[in-house]
């Protein structure tokens, strides 16, 4: 198994740095940080430009500039060099970036975790039924609700889910958090005051995320259940005087929530589309809006940093996926 | 050993031993296109969408021809109106008809979806095929291409290279979008190509002298056709979602021109105060994704030859 | 007095007018059309057919395991109790209990994630409350009387470590865990090598054996037929047309379809002078079926009234032997050429064979 890891492990590493390294081109290629000293009015001195070049490592050839952002080598200043842990040079200001990054990793992942969750949650169970109601009402209502899920723009859904929130916390009394990740005296909280501070404001978003991120795995879970369904070995499990719910829990099941393990690398990248979004609307302070923030500033060192970030969980959750395939399915084995 | 005597089984004299296929009395003659024409219309859902799909785009492209009021402020219009005969979607706070900005956003939208869909079906099926085709080396090479390409999720890289390049005309957008939209397809026809070419008539072409290129566009695309067809739909669809997201964020279509996204941002408060400026673009996004899904649900049961005969 | 629910009675299974249409887009397709048959204790009958004859929907019908949007009419009784209708409850302590059934396709009758003492297991755990180490004993024990090697290892592999062969047999352990009544089997060597074939076949018998279960073999090959059947009903377009006793139904067919099933079948003891007789065209469609006899556009013989009228099964010969053709008496005696053009053969080939054939004789006769 271990051998297995670090086969995929050798396989996917050069994957994600090719990854970053067409991003890191097209970011380069895109956009010029410098555009607004450039135009400026009254004009900037010819000097600062270029000192901010220098400052940028704007003066260097791309691929240069790449080598230097991914290993950090043959660079005197110290402050460049992913393999190092060195995120460069920010063009906000006085940022850090990897202190930036730090803080709000946490919560983009608690956001992105539970949205997961809940939305693979929601997916298998309306899979389920679906298949087994098969062409039933039941079926149609969901198949139905699943599409619109699909269709319904993430951002709109936020929105509105947010402002029913603010009505509802004006007129009936309740008390959702309807703005950023955590209240404003959170760092006095501790243990379970905390604990259910947190909790509160991921309600509205990750509920935002679950009905739009559902619907494609629903989809999934039902083919594969209803292929389950009418295979030869459920025919067999019956035939063998099982009850029908024994069957379905213990053969139909088990065997059919194998393949929709696959998609979970594909929920991982989703939900981390959707938390840019909903960070925005619910205005959390997180990698998205981290990233909307930076590319408003043409950061280019800060995007790139996101990029890493989200290439990495994207990645894991993938190698992550394959293991636990490999060991609900006995077909497969990785020796 | 003497013979036994053969009975009379009552074959008269001349009777031929050739019946009728029994195929000829119990089934019409029908050709492929037909067939996949009437498969299409049992589900009458694809049809409803498809009967509003069309509406639509008249409502998008024809209807500012027809309608009085464009997208752009006008000092007649009077502010913050809700729906009412003159302007059936109400009015913004700054003096624009809804109806002529849905209107030119729906057509911005389309526009982009459409654009999309053409890119990457080019560029995404010419992939998909020649790795497919190919195999081995090529394959490989390319198909690790369009791994590295979907590491990062589409939305993001949109957004950076849309943010960077400041690109807000629809077409620059379309461009982006569909420059990193091809790889489902490019996958989805790599996989039926990899299957088609085991066919003997890939044979029979090459021993009729067809170079690989003839193979690959005179045969072997032709056959996957209904796939395309079917995977064009999804990415209209994911297209139209990611042009809205975008346009949202302030990075995509953006003042003097429109887009749904674009409306829906601006009402994002107005959700209860003024729902017209806000639910009217959501409904309009919503309703070109669904239909679009659900045509391209009920193509790919109708191109589809493996069709259960089940009844609901 | 409390009636013993399980009477031992000499006739286990009878089956009357048993009818099953299926609702489909096209229309409603008629599987089986009203079939009637009796299973008697430790007899083995065959049930013959082409695909579409409707022979496995009825035994499907018999276990209640077709799916729900079938309509099933008629009766299916187990030593006199209606199996039509029950619950899945009542069902269940049924099938794998008195009746057993065994699939076409061993490939994916098994489930994937279990292993397959964990699958025989659970076939006695369902109707027996022993403890799970029994059950696993057991389960040992029955690998061991289909022939597997290594009973206690292999209990502990996944089916697709096993050959195809294996599978079936692992199939017919399950089916004979708690000793059944009836034991039906659909098509148990279709989907197996013929060298394999002969095993499976054999273990079947064997489990019978042991069991001291009827059976019923649902099959398209009357070779397999052949040797172990006692009695046969032969199958078409979804009705019986022809059963009796295997002897009989073999050298004295009365209905034509019987006889082009028997003139379509190769054999290897055949001379020179015995020609295949296939039968010409397709089965008929179950949505669109022909009026009257269901093989009237392929049957040499047709009159008027086959296309009117449908022949009922016809009392013919002795001892049961019934067959659904207006003309079964013109049919005693006959031989499949009689009726169905036998296939041409390449004149110049078999007059060189011929020659050859001379030769050899002579050249044997020279050296006696």
């Amino acid at each position: 198994m271990l051998v297995y890891v670090l086969r995929r492990l050798v396989v996917t590493i050069p994957v994600l740095i090719a990854a970053t390294f067409f991003t890191f081109v097209l970011v380069d290629v895109s956009g010029d940080p410098l555009q607004e000293l450039r135009f400026a009015v009254p004009p900037v001195p010819e000097e600062t430009i270029q000192a901010r070049a220098e400052q940028l490592y704007l003066d260097r050839p791309t691929i240069e500039r790449y080598w230097l952002w991914l290993t950090g080598v043959g660079n005197t200043r110290g402050d460049i060099g992913i393999l190092q842990g060195k995120w460069g040079p920010s063009t906000q200001g006085a940022m850090d970036i990897g202190q930036e990054i730090s803080e709000r990793f946490i919560i983009t992942l608690r956001l992105v975790g539970a949205a997961t969750l809940f939305a693979l949650g929601l997916a298998v169970v309306t899979g389920v039924i679906s298949a087994v109601k098969q062409y039933s009402i039941t079926d149609n209502v969901l198949t139905f609700f699943g599409f619109l899920g699909l269709a319904m723009p993430t951002f709109w859904l936020a929105a509105l889910i947010k402002e029913a929130g603010i009505w509802a916390n004006q007129n009936l009394g309740t008390n959702f958090a309807t703005i950023g990740a955590t209240s404003p005296l959170y760092y006095r909280m501790e243990g379970w005051e905390a604990f259910m501070d947190v909790v509160l404001h991921l309600v509205l978003p990750t509920l935002t995320l679950m009905l739009t991120g559902y619907a494609a795995i629903s989809r999934y879970q039902r083919a594969s259940m209803l292929e389950v369904l009418n295979s030869d070995y459920i025919r067999l499990a019956r035939a063998k005087g099982l009850r029908n719910r024994v069957v379905m829990r213990r053969h139909a099941l088990r065997t059919a929530l194998i393949p929709v393990v696959t998609l979970a690398a594909l929920t991982v990248s989703a939900a981390l589309t959707g938390a840019v979004i909903t960070e925005t609307v619910f205005r959390w302070r997180g990698l998205g809006t981290f990233l909307t923030q930076s590319i408003a500033e043409y950061d280019a060192f800060a995007v790139m940093a996101f990029l890493v970030i989200s290439g990495v969980l994207v990645v894991g959750a993938n190698l992550v996926a394959d293991l636990l395939y490999g060991v609900l399915d006995p077909r497969i084995r990785y020796d | 050993m003497t013979e036994l005597e053969r009975p009379d089984v009552g074959l008269e004299a001349g009777q031929t031993l050739a019946p009728r296929s029994a195929e000829a009395i119990t089934t019409e003659e029908r050709t492929q296109l037909q067939m996949i024409v009437k498969r299409f219309l049992r589900h009458k859902v694809a049809v409803a969408s498809l009967v509003m799909f069309v509406l639509i785009v008249l409502f998008a492209f024809a209807g500012p021809l027809v309608w009085k009021y464009d997208h752009t402020i006008n000092r007649q219009i009077p502010s913050d109106q809700p729906p009412s005969w003159d302007h059936p979607f109400g009015t913004t706070r700054a003096g624009q008809d809804v109806m002529g900005q849905v209107m030119r956003g729906t057509q911005q939208t389309l526009k982009v979806g459409f654009l999309v869909a053409l890119l990457a079906t080019g560029i995404g099926a010419t992939w998909g095929a020649i790795a497919g085709f190919y195999r081995g080396r090529v394959d490989a090479i390319m198909m690790r291409i369009v791994d590295v390409i979907i590491v990062i999720p589409i939305l993001v890289v949109v957004l950076v290279l849309a943010g960077f390049t400041r690109g807000t005309t629809w077409f620059s957008v379309a461009l982006i979008i569909g420059l990193f939209g091809w790889t489902s397809t490019a996958r989805v026809v790599r996989g039926m190509v990899l299957s088609l070419r085991e066919q003997e008539f890939v044979e029979a072409s090459r021993a009729m002298g067809a170079g690989d290129g003839r193979i690959i566009f005179r045969h072997l695309l032709p056959n996957t056709a209904g796939v395309i067809i079917v995977d064009a739909t999804l990415v209209i669809a994911s297209a139209i979602l990611v042009e809205a997201a975008l346009s949202f964020l302030g990075f995509g279509i953006q003042i003097p021109d429109t887009s749904l996204g674009l409306l829906i941002q601006n009402a994002q408060t107005a959700v209860f105060t003024r729902p017209w400026l806000f639910y009217i673009p959501g409904f309009f996004v919503i309703l070109i994704v669904l239909t679009i899904n659900f045509i391209g649900d009920g193509l790919r049961d109708a191109l589809d030859p493996r069709q259960q005969m089940v009844r609901r | 007095m409390v009636t013993d629910p399980w009477p031992d009675t000499d006739v286990l299974l009878t089956v009357e007018d048993l009818t099953v249409e299926f609702p489909t887009d096209d229309g409603v397709v008629q599987a089986v059309r009203g079939v009637s048959y009796e299973l008697r204790r430790g007899e083995v009958l065959g049930i013959v057919g082409e695909s579409g004859s409707g022979k496995s929907v009825s035994s499907l019908a018999v276990m209640g395991l077709l799916p729900k949007t079938a309509r099933i009419s008629g009766s299916a009784k187990l030593q006199g109790r209606e199996l039509l209708g029950l619950s899945d409850a009542e069902l269940s302590k049924v099938r794998g209990n008195k009746i057993a059934m065994i699939f076409q396709d061993p490939l994916t009758s098994l489930s994937p994630v279990y292993t397959i003492g964990y699958q025989l297991a659970e076939a006695v755990l369902a109707h027996r409350d022993v403890p799970k180490e029994k059950a696993w004993d057991r389960a040992v024990e029955l690998l061991d009387i289909v022939g597997i090697p290594n009973p206690e290892q292999r209990a502990n592999s996944y089916p697709h470590e096993l050959s195809g062969g294996m599978r079936q047999r692992v199939v017919i352990a399950i089916a004979m865990a708690n000793d059944p009544d009836v034991i039906i089997a659909d098509e148990p060597t279709t989907a197996l090598d013929v060298t394999v074939q002969a095993q499976v076949m054999e273990a079947l018998n064997n489990a019978r054996q042991e069991t001291g279960a009827a059976m019923v073999l649902i099959t398209h090959d009357l070779g397999v037929v052949a040797g172990t059947v006692d009695r046969i009903c032969v199958m078409y377009a979804g009705k019986l047309v022809e059963t009796g006793d295997v002897d009989q139904v073999f050298y004295g067919p009365r209905m034509p379809y019987t006889l082009g099933l028997l003139g379509s079948l190769p054999r290897l003891d055949a001379t020179r002078s015995h020609r295949l007789t296939p039968i010409v065209g397709t089965p008929p469609s179950l949505v669109n079926l022909p009026s009257g006899c269901p093989f009237s556009p392929r049957c040499p013989i047709v009159q008027p009234i086959c296309i009117q009228e449908e022949p009922e099964l016809f009392s013919v010969g002795v001892d049961g032997q019934l067959a659904a053709c207006h003309f079964h008496e013109r049919l005693i005696g006959a031989q499949p050429v009689d009726l169905f053009p036998p296939t041409t053969i390449d004149e110049e080939l078999a007059a060189s064979y011929e020659e050859a054939g001379a030769h050899d004789d002579a050249a044997h006769e020279e050296t006696t």
